[in-house]
């Protein structure tokens, strides 16, 4: 038998990629839709307010001056305020000083710190959600999609049974059960947004895995496990990226949602949703406590919604 | 190709009408992010009444690009930027809209290559068909358009015409699908009719109805037809003159007879080249491919677009301006865009060059045995849940027994439907069979999945897939890729080894050796196959299955593909599985072939036995139906009436039965056919006894010159 | 078809089915937990004792949820700790009110949703598609309650128009059902839209829509015979699982605005532990979800021949 190595020439090998650089590229391919632009920018900035809270937050989040009370935008803190603090060595006055650039609410806590640090809040948490959610989908996805015939059956009517409770229904039994925490809403993001994400991987699925190299991997003997994610998985992750963008702006409005309905985060956490709900009687008297926050999620969303539009619009380009 | 010295006889030009379509100087492009795109340059073309015009040529030439702008129907980022299009002296452009409206599928009517996309799903197709009269024509009435719909339905020759007016288009086949787009065509008689690859996605005994019925049709109606296809076969069977298209321009033109019998562009010259007609054999008189690959729109060379990859090209000559259309002949239009056509003699060109010894085949690698796959197929309809036989049996391989040896190239060839896949995903151990028995190298794998194989086994048992962009993984590159299957069948274990056979592997599939870090989309479509031939070689095996490796490839790179694909069998040994719809290509490189019908075998033997009489009145149909680019063969008409029973549903007796030009009464349709012997490893499954077979004329015979 | 129907009908009720086992193993199946919710957390543990024999809570769990569901299945959901009514009356009563509001919310989103989608798909890119994208894309991103507050700010408020609550405490008036009824259709109309649109720029890019052009018919008669049909096959399950969503939308939005219905009461009752309301409305919501689920597969395959006759 001839062999390929008694082809001669001396073999010089190319450098292999940088795995890094290639991810770190992809991410500029952003530049490429408007939409997607003006999306990461607006995302990019609530997460650099996020990430830097305790440093240009003016006041701290749960600090109330009873002056402040439903105070206007701009209404600087009246003088000679002062925080009285019990420490150690005695009772001490904190003086207060400063202006409350987006007012105060009804208990006096500034709106723009609350502000400022509800957006660490809502970053932290819809995201470990969303995050949560598609690992379990993509997992059950990936089986019932590859898998098929009975894995397949009981995985999709599972998802078929809880996708057919409303949403926030299910959300109200589950944390009427297990009472209102940052755990319980992770849970019940993932179980209630996993089987969806599972109806999305598996559809992919069902298409892939009817591709030539899918079966060429199959006859070069590879287990299912690495045709499911080196194979099939990569594959898939158009879709999957712009759902997730989709997904996370969902989770984030349910967050805010069950806050305002006040099963989210225990007060007084400066969650967007629970700062509507507490302020929700005065919205005739002091609306700038609820407009605001409203204002905050809802361009929070909206980015995500342009960033997922635009990358779908950039991968279709290809 | 025989070789002429004296200038062509010219041939008398059929008796012609009035000019109906008059193109002049056509320039067509689209404008995308990178800027403007020319796809059509400089096009002249002019139809006559009755006259049939073939445009061809490989994919991205622009042959469908103008027959959009006949229609006047760019797309949005197409817009012809130069010359004229005249419809019986109209000239298109100035058209209003609605009075384009009315010369749209009045005057100038369009078939499509996919039949079933082309049909509206929701609509039925009597609703589809009265549309056009109701809407051309002033005073029509329901009943006259339902009259006339009819009567067309019943001019394309489809039975039952009465109930296929309230039928859905996706409850008929495809064959019938594109009769009734061409009843619905020629609903009001156009002057022209555009056809763009009327048959491309049909089967081709199918393929033979349908391309009879559009001549007789045209000639029927005195109907001007411009006929699109890559298929230069076909364009000989239909047309009168003919087109070559190459990268946006008309290379050469001319009435059929000159362009077939004496190409005087090199591409045609190199085009012919490619196709494996009757009188090529692989190893004595192989196919020559056109060296390099298609420009791509803009890259295209300065000068003459075929420069770069033609044998006479001369920097001085061809290498700059715009090159001209030359008359050839006068009086028959025979121009070429060519600046050395005077110079070339063709007589004394032979670019083929090597020949090879035909191999001797050894030892038996693979036997099957009497091996059936069937898949169980839940009905659920009410009548099958009352008869308790809600289960029931798809037969996709009913009994075959065949042998492959070692350095043969065994071909399996049938039209979709046939088994053919199915049995190599069986071979594959992709499924397990049903019963039987599959030997490969002195081991029963039949029923042993993919999984449970040896290394040994796995390694040894490759497969070439069908379609190119499928077949790599778009996620990874190419060196990993290939890379994964060195490692995987042990064939080297240290990450710098795998990478330095890797290129090796490049190396004998002749890409360069920096496609290793490359992804699959920057490779075009001959280039993906080649690397998919490399991972199937990558572990060195004995026998490749390859599944219509070409018939997704322009003639060009299908040529050199196969030749690359033969040339690595013979370096390597290797046994070679050709699973294939196409006879041509079957009969040019394989030394033994199996004809597959609804799951069975209908004869097999080598090369020679099956495409010679005696053979089974299947092979024969399949045979005539091939359109074969060569003016200097003779063929004999047959066309298959009916359909291709189900698979849920095959005939009791013979499987041919119902579509067999030689039914000899009951028996075929009761009884299975026996298999006859007519020589030792030729077998022909039917009823007819074999001295009678061998009293068939030859369907093909090569005129001697 | 008649078979069709049928085991969609078996695939509700057993979906039914499991989903009032999943009701059961997390409301019902702890009975002391139950217990507390009844008698209130100051209960002693004999109270909660002797309640839970009396209740029949020491019986085994199957027979407990066999009970359970039959008493369901008679329209019996025990009596709400709150309103000290059958649960099943106070929830239909609510659910009436639901469905007023749902109605009208309907009405106005399905016919706006698919316009603004039928005229962005008919020319992708174009001034008309690029606006009502945009358009569609902000007014999904403000969640219910935001847009609440916004509109309230802005009719209430600033302009004075609208009343800011709907509790129709002096009567039905129309009036305060303007703000319930925008704040659900600006949220929900442009995923119909959005759909619609996606749909329609798919039809009208196949290749039957050029047969359609290239047959020589009026652009008006391609729109509305060849494309729209085809484009409503898509989007006709979305819009039918819209009244799911609704369900959750109701919630929101009931409770902001005092609305009396079925939203407002399982989040009161959710909020005071009313363990039976819940389960009530639940498995009425349950229903509803299942019910519309087996409306859109149905309309689904009678909308498309390609199923229809296979």
């Amino acid at each position: 038998m001839a062999d390929i190595d008694a082809a001669g020439a001396e073999i010089v090998l190319p450098k292999r990629p940088n795995p890094v650089v290639g991810v770190l590229k992809s991410f500029l391919l952003v530049r490429e839709s408007k939409v997607a632009m003006v999306g990461t920018a607006i995302l990019v900035f609530w997460v650099l307010i996020a990430v830097l809270a305790p440093v240009i937050a003016p006041y701290p989040p749960t600090q109330q001056v009873s002056e402040m009370r439903n105070a206007a935008p701009g209404t600087p803190v009246p003088a000679g305020t002062a925080l009285i603090s019990f420490t150690e060595q005695g009772v001490a006055e904190i003086p207060i000083e400063g202006t409350y650039w987006l007012g105060g609410d009804r208990l006096g806590r500034d709106v723009l710190s609350r502000m400022i640090w509800g957006a660490q809040s809502v970053l932290i948490y819809a995201p470990l959600a969303t995050f949560f959610a598609y690992m379990v989908g993509i997992t059950m996805g990936l089986l019932a999609g590859y898998k098929r015939g009975w894995v397949d059956d009981v995985l999709s009517r599972l998802g078929d049974v809880i996708l057919s409770f409303p949403i926030l229904v299910l959300y109200v039994v589950i944390i009427t059960t297990f009472g209102a925490s940052g755990i319980t809403i992770v849970l019940a993001v993932t179980f209630a947004s996993g089987p969806g994400i599972m109806r999305i991987v598996r559809g992919l699925v069902l298409d892939l895995r009817n591709r030539d190299y899918v079966a060429a991997a199959q006859t070069r003997g590879e287990s299912s496990l690495y045709i499911m994610f080196v194979e099939i998985l990569p594959n898939a992750r158009g879709p999957l990226i712009v759902d997730a963008c989709l997904r996370l702006g969902y989770t984030t409005i349910t967050i805010g949602v069950l806050g305002f309905l006040g099963l989210g985060l225990p007060p007084p956490d400066p969650n967007w949703g629970n700062m509507i709900a507490e302020n929700r009687e005065a919205v005739l008297t002091a609306p700038h406590s609820t407009v605001f926050p409203c204002l905050a999620i809802s361009s929070l969303v909206l980015a995500l919604n342009l960033l997922a539009d635009g990358l779908r619009e950039i991968s279709l380009k290809d | 190709m025989a070789d002429v010295t004296v200038l062509p006889v010219s041939i008398e030009p059929k008796p012609v009408g009035e000019p109906v379509l008059e193109v002049e100087g056509l320039c067509i492009s689209y404008f995308t992010r990178a800027g403007e795109i020319p796809a059509v340059v400089d096009f002249n073309l002019t139809v006559h009444a009755g006259e049939a015009v073939g445009l061809v040529g490989e994919s991205g030439c622009g042959k469908s690009t103008v027959a959009m702008a006949v229609m006047q129907y760019m797309g949005s980022n197409g817009r012809i930027v130069g010359g004229t299009i005249k419809f019986k002296g109209r000239d298109l452009s100035t058209l209003s809209t609605e009075e384009l409206r009315q010369l749209r599928g009045s005057e100038i009517a369009m078939v499509y290559q996919e039949p079933m996309a082309a049909l509206n799903p929701s609509m039925t197709i009597g609703r589809q068909l009265m549309e056009v009269p109701l809407y051309h024509e002033a005073n029509c009435t329901e009943q006259q358009a339902y009259d006339r719909s009819l009567e067309m339905l019943q001019a394309v020759r489809i039975p039952d015409p009465e109930r296929l007016m309230t039928a859905y288009p996706h409850q008929i086949s495809g064959g019938q699908q594109q009769r009734v787009v061409i009843a619905m065509a020629l609903l009001t008689k156009p002057a022209l009719l555009l056809l763009d690859e009327p048959t491309t996605a049909l089967d081709v005994t199918v393929e033979a109805g349908i391309v009879e019925l559009i001549a007789e049709l045209g000639e029927r109606f005195g109907t001007a037809m411009i006929y699109i296809s890559h298929n230069l076969g076909l364009i000989l069977e239909t047309c009168d003159r003919v087109c070559v298209m190459y990268s946006g321009e008309v290379a050469e033109e001319g009435a059929v007879r000159d362009i077939f019998n004496h190409p005087r562009h090199p591409y045609t010259h190199g085009l012919f080249g490619c196709i494996p007609t009757p009188n090529r054999d692989k190893n004595t008189h192989p196919l020559t491919p056109i060296p390099g690959q298609l420009p791509l729109p803009h890259q295209r060379p300065e000068g003459c677009n075929f420069g770069p990859r033609c044998d006479f090209f001369e920097a001085s000559h061809c290498g700059r301006g715009t090159i001209r259309m030359d008359e050839i002949t006068g009086n028959t239009g025979h121009r070429a865009r060519c600046a050395k056509w005077r110079q070339i003699d063709w007589a004394t060109h032979d670019p083929a060059g090597q020949t090879y010894n035909a191999m001797e085949p050894g030892e038996v690698v693979l036997k099957v045995d009497r091996m059936q796959k069937y898949y169980p197929v839940q009905d659920r309809s009410l009548a099958a849940i009352l008869s308790g036989r809600s289960v029931r049996y798809v037969k996709a391989n009913e009994e075959l027994s065949f042998e492959a040896r070692r350095r043969e190239t065994v071909a399996i060839v049938g039209e979709s439907g046939c088994g053919k896949s199915t049995f190599a995903k069986v071979l594959m151990g992709l499924e397990t069979a049903t019963d039987g028995a599959l030997v490969f190298e002195d081991a029963e794998i039949g029923d042993t999945e993919v999984q449970k194989r040896t290394k040994k086994q796995l390694s040894s048992l490759q497969m070439v897939f069908q379609n190119p962009n499928d077949t790599l993984n778009p996620s990874m590159t190419i060196g990993q890729q290939i890379g994964r299957v060195i490692k995987k069948f042990g064939v080297e274990t240290d990450r710098d080894r795998i990478d330095e056979r890797v290129l090796r592997l490049l190396d004998l599939v002749k890409l360069p050796r920096d496609f290793a870090i490359r992804r699959p989309r920057q490779l075009s479509g001959g280039q993906k196959q080649r690397i998919g031939i490399a991972r199937a070689f990558a572990g060195n095996p004995s026998m490749v299955v390859a599944d219509e490796p070409v018939s997704a490839l322009d003639v060009s790179v299908s040529a050199a593909v196969t030749g690359l694909l033969m040339d690595i069998q013979r370096a390597f040994n290797t046994t070679l599985l050709f699973i294939s719809h196409d006879l041509s290509v079957v009969r040019y490189l394989s030394d033994r072939v199996v004809v597959m019908y609804l799951g069975q075998i209908m004869e097999q033997g080598t090369v020679e036995e099956v495409f010679e009489p005696p053979y089974h009145p299947y092979t024969e149909a399949l045979l005539s139906a091939v359109p074969i680019a060569d003016p200097n063969v003779k063929k004999k008409r047959i066309i298959l009436e009916g359909q291709l029973p189900s698979v849920m549903n095959p005939p009791k007796g013979c499987p041919f039965a119902t579509r067999c030009q030689h039914r000899i009464g009951d028996i075929c349709d009761e009884l299975p056919p026996p298999k006859q012997e007519i020589h030792p490893g030729h077998h022909i499954a039917c009823h007819i006894p074999s001295e009678r077979l061998a009293e068939f004329d030859p369907v093909i015979q090569i005129a001697a010159e | 078809m008649l078979i069709f129907l049928g085991k969609r009908l078996l695939a509700m009720i057993a979906t039914m089915l499991v989903v009032s086992v999943l009701v059961f193993l997390l409301l019902e199946v702890n009975g002391d937990a139950v217990a507390v919710k009844v008698l209130g957390p100051y209960s002693t543990l004999e109270q909660r004792t002797n309640w839970l024999t009396a209740n029949g809570y020491d019986r085994d769990e199957h027979v407990r949820y066999f009970d359970w569901l039959f008493s369901m299945m008679r329209g019996d959901f025990g009596e709400s700790i709150v309103f000290h009514v059958p649960a099943s009356e106070i929830v239909m009563d609510r659910l009436g009110n639901t469905a007023v509001l749902g109605g009208l919310v309907f009405l106005i989103m399905v016919p706006l949703g698919l316009l603004f989608g039928v005229l962005a798909g008919m020319k992708e890119g174009s001034l008309q598609d690029r606006s009502v994208t945009l358009i569609s894309v902000i007014t999904t991103s403000i969640p219910e309650f935001a847009s609440a507050v916004l509109l309230t700010f802005l009719f209430v408020f600033l302009l004075g128009w609208l009343p800011a609550t709907s509790s129709m405490s002096d009567g039905w008036d129309p009036a305060q059902m303007v703000l319930p009824v925008m704040v659900l259709v600006l949220y929900a109309f442009g995923y119909i839209a959005r759909m619609m649109r996606a749909s329609m720029a798919e039809v009208m890019q196949s290749p039957y829509i050029r047969t359609a052009i290239l047959k020589g018919l009026p652009y008006n008669r391609v729109i509305m015979k060849h494309a729209l049909r085809n484009a409503l096959i898509a989007p006709f399950t979305v819009i039918i699982l819209q009244i799911n969503w609704l369900l959750s939308g109701v919630i929101v939005v009931e409770y902001f605005f005092n609305y009396r219905g079925f939203g407002a009461l399982l989040l009161t009752a959710s909020l005071n532990q009313d363990i039976y309301v819940i389960q009530a409305c639940a498995m009425v919501a349950v229903f509803v979800a299942v019910g519309t689920q087996t409306i859109a597969d149905v309309g689904y395959t009678y909308l498309n021949p390609r199923i229809r006759f296979t």
